[in-house]
Order: structure tokens, then sequence, then C-alpha cells
């Protein structure tokens, strides 16, 4: 019985090393070559949901433009996808493995830690990386190779703050998590932005893992906070949700970029909760993408599975079909599909994308300067425009 | 008064999930009692028990998947008793702890796969989820179910334990395991039994849990399993009530701090009260002192 | 595997120095040769991932194997030591300018840096002798790193070492949740700087830097697992009351291999944030205990080599060679259920089979040796010559034998449900261990 089992077991390594040798080799006929984007995005973990939408949008592009023309010959565009687990840790590898199967540039990553974690890798391979919706600071800071298509948290939690004043709200409760920069960032940038408008603010932090938060919101109760804002992940504000109503909360839940997503909007239906978030784009913003993107969904039935089992549109969605683009920009700019030669065309590429024009600025950070504000309709389980904001 | 009113959201909180603390720590004690052995497996279990409702629950009307959940987790207490414990009776009893720690790896990482790493939501089960009113702190009915629940299953099996054959022989083997053997009982019947028990509460406990904390992760049984371990040590290893005791104390104090401000340590004040007891009383509350032979 | 040895210990002591001593160094330039080579950008350069996580893995399975292995100490804090080892090296080792860029919520308490302050003390930046003052920073850092560790596990192990052994397990495990606790507490923001990332500490980029680190400490380990020191450990693993009847004092004993096994897990915490260029506690949980303690169970427990052995193997299978699980592709094939997370389920079932069937591991409680490497070859054809000649026969009976074990089988199950009377002379033996 212990030889076989150990046969087996040498049998499954043999096979595998093979495995792992060989690979590639694709036909190419048709094409001059192909040019591989890597998409660095969280397929599971605590951003798992989050990630598989965005990586949709580079997903739909890919599928409306597989190719791009490179020094007048085409190329075909192949997707690489790397699952950092929405681990600090496990980002490195899956960044080196990235850099490791040639790829020209690097997409992604949905949460700041893991692109914050992985940024040196970049750095150190030459490799040109593309934050979609990270918007932490540190992503891009102090690192030439890491570029950003988004808005950035100080940005952020000063609109948000703004927002909640002028409508009258005095007392803030913030939740964050523990380790997680996205959250912690964000909710530290809106207190100082509350703070200084003279707002007071009760802050707090819940470990990884966590699924009670039933003692986070009786604390905002307790306080007697006129609003709850938890910029977490997708996964805790289905849970958020839950216990507000069960406890009946009773205050507005205000929320950053992470909570534009179906699966918020369908855990409020049917809730009397009040949930308000900031975000990159308004479904409705540009019909002819949304059209294209739900048909496209209807088709695939992984596609709408992975948003969630409906067609609703996230926000991040719609940036990585632009972050795509911006991608394919850069190449045809450098001319070539050496990473070193993207990284040199990056900083110059302009494109007009379904979610505004990118331009990008100091540190690699595109310049934007408007947010746009929505609120979730109880009824519909739909995201309501409310208004466009500016600092 | 006015005091009592402000922490009622948190002692509500706490006797919940304190209530369902004690359905999974039961697992622990009585297999603890028996095989001297740690199941770790027992927290991932009740992760599976919660998993089995989701998928269950997307093609069966409720009322059929809740038994079924009931059954399936029975089921694969008794798999994993006979698959991954029963080879290794004869072995050193650190094998049998490493093989359980392999069953939990294993079980957390099929649903990893099967979720595709993803939160499941649990399926709504309207009498239980839904919001009542409490001296003016509003919270789901769950809570309020629990504790009886809890109780009854409790004395129910303080009863079988106390009055059955079967119960005798549990008794027997957790006393002395080589005498009873020599006495005629049959040992595997007993274990078998053990973990039916211990697998039935954890499925109820998932039932609970999960329609309070409605998100399923692949981890989610993790630290459920441990503070309802830590429950069991501190309760006395073996011992039903102490088990019950300790996972409503474990509860209770843990949402208190929470409610002080205090969130970071909510988690870690179930170690050091582990470990405090651990210094203090090693038997725990009810444990029996374990007499060393040579 | 003594007999052999007696039968076959053919090489002269030194003959066997001479050859581990250029085997190390091939190794060494064979790696260095092939880091030259391979440039980041092919599929090739996931094997320097594997060495050096490897590498750091090993050290971190060594000295949890002389815990768990050799002394008997069934231990599950060391995922809580890693991360004593990896903050206290990351804290002190962040250059001056780049503090407020990494503490950016926190005013940072220590303020300064000690590679820094060695290279600008030993010729400034760029210069050779500032380049040889950081590696020496980073050095006493490291070692400093694993005093703290030791340093905190002779406190916890004060109370901890006295528990019996699932106590202490569980004991050891609640510290590790409490220490990574602390560590993610705001009001240590100033030095921890809470629960976020730190980061921009020198880091290393040669794989030889955690291979050389890791050989020494393994080598120091296995020097002391051979001392008198280490026979005092076998003896308490093997009967603590014997062992105390011989004279060995137990708890000084205990305490010296829980102190100096955390030496050696702080200096691979280290080393860990080394690798991963960032350091924070939400990664160093329970489960990092339960993958060391598996991979100590596959290399064999109570042995070195198997330890390292499975650390590479580990490491390998789980970030490179399974990984076409995921994806879908085998040898041509396709197939739906292989999407992600497939991989680690077959990869936690080859785990189960390894502690089921195969509960001694790789090289149960044996070590490499030359001599055991040359009968093994030497023994090699003979042995290959009849497995070959014995296998139409096993085969044919295999299959001769099948239907008689098949209703075996089916005879036994019915007969256990009745009663289990065989069982009773085995559980026997169990029970006089377990009590």
């Amino acid at each position: 019985m212990k030889k076989k089992v150990a046969l087996l077991l040498a049998l499954i390594l043999v096979f595998s090393m093979f495995a792992a040798g060989c690979g590639g080799g694709d036909d190419e006929a048709e094409y001059a070559g192909t040019v591989k984007i890597g998409v660095f995005e969280p397929a599971s973990g605590d951003n798992g949901p989050g990630g598989k939408q965005e990586a949709l949008g580079v997903q739909y592009a890919n599928y409306v433009q597989p190719t791009v023309e490179i020094g007048g010959e085409t190329y075909k565009v192949e997707l690489v996808e790397a699952d950092n687990e929405s681990d600090n840790g496990k980002a490195v590898t899956a960044a080196t493995n990235l850099v490791s199967s040639g790829v020209s540039i690097v997409l992604g990553s949905y949460g700041s830690a893991v692109s914050i974690a992985a940024g040196d890798v970049f750095k150190e391979a030459g490799m040109p990386a593309m934050g979609i919706t990270c918007t932490n600071p540190q992503v891009t800071k102090g690192n030439d190779v890491y570029f950003r298509i988004c808005f950035l948290d100080p940005f952020q939690g000063t609109v948000l703050a703004n927002y909640a004043w002028d409508n009258g709200m005095e007392k803030a409760y913030c939740l964050s998590k523990l380790g997680d920069d996205y959250s912690v960032g964000l909710a530290n940038f809106f207190m100082q932005a509350f703070k200084a408008k003279g707002g007071e603010v009760v802050y707090e932090q819940f470990p990884d893992k966590n699924s009670d938060f039933t003692g986070y919101v009786a604390n905002a109760k307790k306080q007697g906070c006129d609003v709850f804002f938890s910029p977490v992940s997708i996964e805790a504000a289905v849970l958020i949700i839950d216990q507000a109503q069960a406890q009946q909360l009773g205050m507005p839940i205000l929320a950053g970029d992470t909570w534009d997503s179906n699966k918020v909007a369908e855990a409020a239906k049917g809730t009397d909760v009040e949930i308000i978030v900031t975000t990159f784009y308004q479904e409705g913003g540009n019909p002819q993408f949304d059209e294209g993107i739900k048909a496209w969904m209807e088709e695939d039935s992984t596609a709408l599975k992975n948003n969630g089992g409906n067609t609703d549109l996230a926000a991040v969605t719609a940036m990585g079909y632009d972050a795509y683009f911006v991608a394919l920009e850069a190449i045809k700019a450098a001319g070539s599909t050496d990473p070193a030669a993207v990284l040199e065309a990056l900083p110059n590429v302009e494109y007009d994308g379904v979610c505004g024009k990118v331009v990008f600025g100091e540190n690699g950070d595109a310049v934007r300067d408007v947010a746009y504000v929505k609120k979730c309709n109880n009824e519909t389980g739909k995201w309501e425009f409310l208004a466009e904001q500016t600092v | 008064m006015e005091l009592l009113l402000k922490w009622l959201p948190y002692i509500l909180a706490g006797i919940s999930v304190g209530g369902q603390y004690a359905l999974i720590a039961i697992g622990y004690t009585m297999v603890y009692g028996i095989l001297r052995l740690i199941n770790f497996a027992h927290g991932d279990m009740f992760m599976i028990a919660g998993l089995m409702a989701v998928y269950l629950a997307t093609a069966l009307p409720l009322y059929i998947t809740l038994p079924m959940v009931l059954v399936l987790t029975v089921i694969l207490g008794c798999t994993i008793e006979v698959v991954a414990y029963r080879p290794l009776r004869t072995a050193p009893r650190m094998s049998i702890m490493i093989s359980a720690i392999g069953v939990s790896y294993f079980l957390q990482n099929l649903a990893l796969y099967a979720t595709g790493g993803l939160a499941q939501t649990y399926p709504k089960i309207e009498w239980l989820a839904r919001t009542v009113n409490v001296f003016g702190a509003s919270t789901k009915m769950v809570t309020l179910v629990t504790p009886v629940l809890v109780i009854v299953l409790v004395v129910a099996l303080v009863m079988l334990i106390k009055h059955t054959k079967i119960g005798m022989a549990m008794r027997a083997v957790s006393r002395d395991f080589e005498t009873s053997q020599l006495m005629g009982i049959d040992i595997n019947r007993v274990i078998t039994v053990t973990f039916v028990i211990g697998s039935f509460l954890a499925a109820i406990g998932s039932i609970l849990y999960f329609t309070n904390y409605t998100g399923i992760m692949p981890t989610s049984g993790g630290m459920p399993g441990l503070k309802a371990f830590v429950a069991a040590v501190f309760g006395g290893i073996g011992s039903i009530p102490g088990a019950v005791i300790g996972a409503f104390v474990i509860g209770i104090c843990e949402n208190l701090i929470k409610g002080a401000n205090m969130t970071t340590f909510s988690d870690a004040f179930t170690f050091v009260l582990l470990i405090i007891i651990l210094m203090v009383k090693p038997t725990g509350l009810f444990g029996e002192k374990n007499i060393d032979k040579v | 595997m003594t007999e052999e040895r007696l039968t076959t210990g053919c090489l002269s002591k030194k003959t066997k120095y001479i050859l581990s001593a250029a085997s190390i160094i091939a190794v060494l330039v064979l790696v260095w040769v092939l880091e030259q080579n391979i440039p980041p950008t092919s599929q090739w350069s996931m094997l320097f991932t594997v060495i050096k996580k490897g590498a750091i893995y090993s050290l971190v399975v060594v000295s949890m194997n002389l815990l768990n292995g050799f002394t008997g100490l069934f231990s599950l804090g060391q995922a809580g030591f890693m991360l004593i080892g990896a903050y206290a090296y990351a804290i002190f080792a962040i250059p001056v300018e780049a503090k407020e860029s990494v503490y950016q919520y926190y005013e940072p308490l220590i303020g300064f840096s000690v590679p820094e302050i060695l290279s600008n003390a030993m010729g400034g930046a760029g210069t050779f002798g500032g380049t040889m003052g950081e590696y020496l920073g980073v050095i006493i850092l490291m070692i400093f790193a694993g005093l703290i560790t030791a340093g905190i596990a002779f406190l916890i192990g004060l109370p901890v070492l006295r528990l019996k052994s699932d106590y202490l397990a569980i004991a050891s495990l609640g510290f590790a949740e409490i220490i990574r606790t602390i560590f993610q507490w705001d009001g240590l923001g100033a030095v921890t700087n809470g629960s976020n990332l730190l980061r921009k500490f020198p880091t290393f980029s040669s794989s030889l830097f955690p291979l050389i680190v890791s050989g020494l400490c393994i080598a120091f380990i296995v020097m002391l697992i051979n001392s008198s020191y280490g026979r005092a450990f076998k003896a308490i693993r093997d009967d603590e009351i014997a062992a105390e009847a011989m004279g060995v004092n137990l708890f000084k004993h205990k305490q010296l291999s829980f102190v100096i096994s955390s030496f050696f897990t702080g200096i691979g915490g280290a080393m860990l944030a080394m690798f991963q260029a960032t350091v924070n506690a939400t990664p160093f949980t329970s489960n990092m205990t339960y993958e060391l303690l598996l991979i100590v169970v596959i290399g064999g427990i109570g042995s070195v080599t198997g330890s390292v052995l499975g650390s590479f193997l580990f490491i390998a299978c789980s970030e490179w060679w399974l990984r076409f699980l995921d994806e879908g592709k085998f040898l041509g094939m396709e197939a739906d259920f292989m999407r992600p997370g497939f991989r680690k389920v077959v990869f936690a079932l080859i785990i189960i089979c390894i502690v089921l069937f195969y509960s001694k591991g790789i090289m149960g409680t044996r070590e490499f040796s030359w001599d055991g490497l040359i009968s093994f070859f030497r023994k090699l054809p003979s042995r290959l010559l009849n497995f070959f000649k014995r296998l139409p026969g096993r085969i044919v009976n295999f299959f001769k034998g099948l239907p008689g074990r098949i209703s075996g089988k089916v005879k036994k199950l019915s007969r256990n449900t009745k009663n289990s009377k065989n069982n009773h002379t085995k559980n026997t033996d169990n029970v006089k261990e377990a009590r």
C-alpha cells in the first residue's frame, strides 16, 4: 500500500514538472506575434468579488479589441491572469509569476494593499504596472514603474467628508479593517478632512476574518453618531448591511468606491438602510459601452457569474475596460512589446475612456478631479445618481 | 437600569454567539473526553455545514434543506472519523492530531475550490432572521431562540448520557478506555455515536450562527472553532455543562469588550482567558483531575 | 540503515568532509551561474522564488522539527515567533528618510536605521565600505531579531512548558494569536505602524543570501542535535520520566530547546520579511503554523534532511509545479473542474495520504549520509532488476487476489458493525500510550 502511494506521488510530481516545463506554443499563423498583458487581480479572498468585476472589464475590452498594431504589424493580445488571493504574501509570488510569464505590462490590482506589496517586484523587474482602482497614495509614491488611472484617497476622503458635513452630519463613526491599506487609508483621509471641518469622529478597526459586526453597529448607535463610514470590502459590506438592518442602525452608511457594486445594492434591497458611495463611473455615462458589455455578459455565463449573477455594472468594470485601452495605447506608442519600451512610453499616453480622460500627472497618477456620488434605491436594489462632486 | 439598557445589545449578542459556540464546543469536549484528540477539523466541519445549506438551498426548499444539512453533516463527521482517525487508533497521539490538522487543511481548501474563494450568503430563514425588539434593543429572532434551543439540547444530551445504555458506555469509555473494552463495550460504536452527536450539534450551531452572521468564507470555521475549543478547556474538557458555561462566558465577554471600544482585543481575549485558566486551574472549571500513571 | 552503515562504511571521514564541502560549493556556484543567465522574464525564474522561499522555510521547519521532532514538544506557536522576527528586523531597518512615507498615520518612535548607521560609518552609501556596512547592519539586525524572539519565547516558555502535550499545543497557539493582536494594535502604532504595512527596508535580491544564512543556521542546529544537549532532548522525547530519572533537568532542557528553536524561527521570520519586501501581521495566522507542521510531517518528524527536502518540495509544488492544475490545461487535456483552487485540493489530498499511509514522511528519522547514498546507488541496479523480475508475477497475483480481497473487505465491514473484537487488542496499546 505504502509503496503504491509513494509511486503515485512520484508520478504526479514527474507529470507536473513536465507540464510546468512545456506550456505556451500557441498557433500564431495569422498574427505577427503575441503581446501579453498581465492581469494582477484577486480572484479569491476578501477582495475576490471586486477583483473579478475589475478583471471583467479587461476581458471585455480584450473581446472588443483582441489585436494591436505595433509598427505596422498586427499582434494578438493575450491576457495572463494571476490571482493574488487578496493576500500580501501571495501577492509577491503572483507578481513574480506574472513577470516570469513574459508580459509587457501589468494591470491591477483591486485593493491597494496587494499593489503596494507587489510594487517592489515590478520595480525590480522594470515592469510597467498600471493600477486600475487602487486609490491609496502609497501605490505609486516612490515607485517609478507604477501608474494608475483612478483618483486618490486624499481626494476621495475629502469629497466624502465634504458631502457628509454639507448634509448636516456632525459625528461620524469610522470603521476599517486591520491590515487593509485601502480601508485604513481612506478612513484616515476622511477623518482628517472631517475633523478639519469641525466634525467629531469615532474610529474602530475589525480584525481579519471577522464576520460578526454586531458590536460595531451597536457601538455606532451607542455613541450617537450621525453617519457610519465604512470603506471596507464587499464581503464585509454585505454583513454590515445585514446587521444594520437587524439593529435598526438609523443613520446613513457612507462608503468609497468599493461599495459601488451590484452585490452591495442587492444586499440593501428590501431593507431600510441608506447607503451613499462615491465612485468613478455612473451607469448610463456611455450607453454604447453599457449595451455592449451587457450583451457580452448575457452570452458568457462565466462572466455573468463573476459579475454576481446580473448585468448591473460596477464602476471598477468600466475602469478595467479603460485600463486595457490605455495599455494598448502605450504599447502602440512604444512600438514594441518590450516592457522597458512600454514603461518609457506610458507617462505620455493620453486616452479618452468611458470614465473620462486619462492623463498621467505627478507620481504617475492620473489627473482626476471629479467623483460621482450615488445612492442605493432600497426598493429596486439599483444605484441612483446623486451628484457630481469635486473638492 | 440605564446602564443595563446601554449594554443590552452587547449582552444579547454575547448570549446568542455564546450559545452557538456552545453547540460547537460540545463536539470538541465529547471527542476529547473519549479519544483524547483535539479534533481540529471540527470547526471546518461547521463551516462545511454552512456551505451545504447554501448549495442545497439553491435547488431545494428550506424545509428539506435544513434536515438534509443535519444528515449530511453527521455523515461527513462519521466519514472523517472512519477515514482519518480510525486507522490511526494505535498510532501515537501526535499523529492523530496531525491527521486532524490535515483534514482541516483539506476541508478549507475544498471549500476554497467550491466557492472560488468568494463569500457565500447564507439562505435567509425568515422566521429566525426577522428583526425583533427586546427592551428597546433591536436584534434578530435567532438571538432569542439560540439560548433556549441550547438549553433544551443540552438537557436532552445530559439525559441521554445519564440514562441510556449507550450513554453509560460513553461515560465508561471516557473514564477508562482500557477497562471498558475489557468489559465488552464496543469502542468503535461509542466513538461513532460521539461523532454523530458532535456533528449534529455543530450543524445546528451552523444554522444559528450563519443566520446571524450571513457570510460564509472557507476560513469562517477557524475562529469559532478555536473559541469553542477554548470554551471546552475553560469548562473542563470532557464536561458538557462546563463547555456550555465556558462558551457563554466567552461569547458575552467578547461582546462586552467590543462595547468598551477595545475591538482589536476581542479575539485575543479568548486566548488570554485560555492561558489564565491553564495556569491557574489546568483541569478547567468542572474538569476531573487527571492522574498521571507511570 | 544502521546495519548498512556497518557493512558499507567505506568512505573515510576526510573524504566525506571533502565531498560535502565540494557539493555545497558546487550548489552555490550553480545557483550563482543560473542567476546570471536566467532573466526575470523567463518562466524558469520561478526557480529562484522556490530557492529563496524554500531556503527560508527550511530554516523555520528545521527549527520547528527541533521542538516537535527532537524534543517532543508539540508547540504550535511558530507563526507568532516568525512575526516577532519579521517585525524586529523591519522596524529597525527602514531607512530614516523612508520612515515618513511608511508610517503614514503615526509619528515613528524609532528614529534610526541600523544598516544605514553602519553604512554611513563605514564610508557612506555608494562606496564599497558603505555597502559592506549595510550588509553588516542587516546581519546584526537578523541576529537581533532572533534574540528578541528568543527572549519573548523564554518568557512564554516559563508558564507554557509546564503544560502537557495537547495543552501545550493549544496554549502556544493562543500565545501566537495574542502576539498577532498586539502587533496590530493601534496603541503601538508609533513602533509597529499599527496594522499597516512596513516596507522599504533593505532586502536581498540574490538567492545565495537565504541559502547561505539558512545553511549556517541549520548546520548549527545539526551540531546541537548531535551534542549532549541533543541526546538529552531525544531522551525527553522518548520518555520524560526515564529522562528525569537519568538526571536530565526536564524544564531546563525544554526551555533551552524552545528558546533555540525560537531564535532560528525569528531569523527565518526576518528573512521572510526580506523576501516579501513588506511585512504586516495579517498572514501570520495559525494556518501558517499548520502548514509548517505539515511540512515537518512530509519530511519526517525527527529528520533534519527530511525537513529541508520537504520544504523545497512543498514550496516548489505550491508555488510552481502544481500551478497548471489551476490553469485548466494539463498535458493537452482541458477540463472545467481545473479552475483556481483545484491545485490546493489536490495538494491537501496528497498531504492527507502522506499522513495516513506514509506517516514516516520522506525520511522517517533517517538523515542524509554519504554512505547511505552510496549504498543506495550500489543496490539500485539489483533492486530495479528484482522489481522488474517480480513485476509480472505481482500483477498477476494482484488480479488473482482481487475478488478475494473485495469479499474480504465486505465481510470485514459487516463484522465491524456487529462487533469489533480484533480492534480491542490494538486499542489497548493506544491507551497505554495515551495515558
